[in-house]
């Protein structure tokens, strides 16, 4: 690892001034993804805003009468052990305990995972299926325009993320086929139907710019919501990973049968 | 450099070193806890297991830096008393070890997941956690075997 500076700010303006008279920094949170990243060397940051101190950053509160909202540095073990993630939906728990391992689920934070956006992890599925708010250190934005290709966001330099919000799916369930080693997703589907009737299926772990939407999915889970319905309808034109695990054309199959399980596995939220 | 004031197996310790020590270098060179191990670099083996603040994290991917004011807990620092932690004398009683490169690791994170589940830890629980442990010699039916035994061996008491 190169050397580099290492500040833990107590609130988000002391971070984003630390941020800002940095040469090359990166936020750092749960340091799961970052810090093996830098001792491969593929990542060298002048600097290192540990972002953990911030208390406002921290949490899992119900918002209204229908939200949740998630603090950006919460890790994946503070999310998987909730009450009030799992009187809000449980598919929100279970695919944050189906991170990794425990070690890593201990560490690792929903707003490192977001701003990452690897092309196979669990929760860019989750922000998509839920089309949740992301807020930052100076906006809101929909889970729709975040995502913009492999390790891409439409966060810009020195943009925190500080939480996400939620809104109550009727009901909602994440499928994965993980990878054997690293429980990554080779292909993630996860499944939601709102109060209004509509349907998204987020799909991650197969598409070679990222997580993404199975549009025509949708459409047949709202004329009807049964595993049926994703049995032929066509599959979203992307363009498929195809890699030592596995190919772009099993991958696809593999969405098929991961969305009817998830649709399967749904359930109704409490409440 | 950095100042860092935490501490180890219950003793005060302060790190003054540059910001990119990570936590199993310090405790294998500076404090000569060897029992933590390095067995890989991409975070997955899970040799240099250790309990930050009560919970399982690998101390290869921590920066020291990270850990003002914690505590944490080696493999060294896990007996109390005279004779070897529960976790460990059930590793020796049922033979859950062969070259015993993994084992430290391995019992940290058995200790983690019996104060997690306790009496709920079944095999199937036991081997969903260990996603984060390799181990190269055994096929793991021992290790599985021994944490099993530990967690009703240790059934009402804190592990
Ligand atoms: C062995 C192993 C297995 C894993 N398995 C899985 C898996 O199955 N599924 C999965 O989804 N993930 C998996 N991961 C990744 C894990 O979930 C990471 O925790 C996560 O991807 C990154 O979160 P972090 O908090 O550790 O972020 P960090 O590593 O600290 O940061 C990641 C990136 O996000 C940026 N960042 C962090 N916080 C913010 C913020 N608040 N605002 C803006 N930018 C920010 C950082 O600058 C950095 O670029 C695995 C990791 C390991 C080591
Ligand atoms: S050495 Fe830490 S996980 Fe392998
Ligand atoms: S006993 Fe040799 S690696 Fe596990």
């Amino acid at each position: 690892m190169h050397e580099f500076d290492y500040f833990k700010p107590p609130n988000v303006e002391a971070a984003l001034k630390a941020a800002t008279e940095a040469d090359d920094p990166s936020f750092l949170s749960g340091g799961m993804t970052l810090l093996p990243t830098m001792k491969q060397r593929l990542a060298a940051p002048s600097t290192l805003v540990d972002v953990t101190g911030i208390e406002s950053l921290r949490g899992i509160e119900p918002r209204g009468e229908q939200g949740l909202w998630i603090g950006a540095a919460t890790t994946h073990f503070e999310v998987s052990a909730s009450e009030v993630v799992s009187g809000f939906c449980s598919a929100v728990g279970t695919l944050a305990g189906g991170i990794g391992d425990p070690a890593v689920r201990h560490r690792g934070t929903i707003g490192g995972s977001v701003a990452n956006n690897d092309p196979a992890a669990d929760y860019p599925a989750l922000i998509l299926g839920m089309n949740a708010i992301v807020e930052t250190s100076k906006r809101t934005i929909r889970g729709d325009e975040f995502f913009v290709g492999m390790f891409e966001t439409a966060l810009t330099d020195g943009e925190m993320i500080t939480g996400f919000e939620f809104e109550r799916p009727n009901r909602a369930s994440y499928a994965k086929f993980p990878n054997p080693a690293s429980r990554y997703a080779v292909v993630g589907v996860f499944v939601a139907e709102f109060a209004n009737g509509s349907v998204r299926v987020a799909v991650t772990g197969a598409g070679s710019d990222g997580v993404f939407r199975w549009h025509a999915a949708e459409e047949a889970l709202v004329d009807e919501f049964s595993e049926r319905s994703v049995q032929n309808c066509p599959m979203e034109d992307v363009d498929m990973m195809s890699d030592i695990h596995a190919a772009a054309d099993y991958r696809a199959a593999l969405i098929r049968v991961m969305a009817r399980r998830a649709i399967i596995n749904t359930v109704r939220p409490k409440g | 450099m950095n100042k860092t004031r935490f501490t180890v197996n219950g003793r005060q310790v302060t790190c003054e070193a540059e910001g990119r020590t990570l936590l199993v270098d310090y405790l294998r060179q500076q404090l000569r806890l060897t029992g933590t191990h390095v067995g890989c670099d991409t975070t997955q083996c899970g040799a240099c297991m250790v309990h930050v603040d009560g919970k399982a994290m690998k101390s290869c991917t921590l920066l020291v830096a990270q850990l003002e004011g914690s505590d944490v807990t080696t493999i060294e620092g896990l007996a109390q008393g005279n004779g070897p932690h529960s976790v460990q004398a059930a590793f020796k009683e049922h033979h859950g070890l062969q070259c015993g490169f993994c084992t430290p690791g391995m019992i940290m994170s058995a200790v983690d997941m019996i104060r997690r589940h306790g009496e709920a830890l079944t095999e199937d629980v036991i081997r969903h956690d260990l996603e984060g442990n390799i181990c190269r010699c055994t096929g793991y039916v021992n290790i599985v075997k021994s944490i099993k035994a530990a967690a009703k061996d240790m059934s009402g008491q804190t592990p």
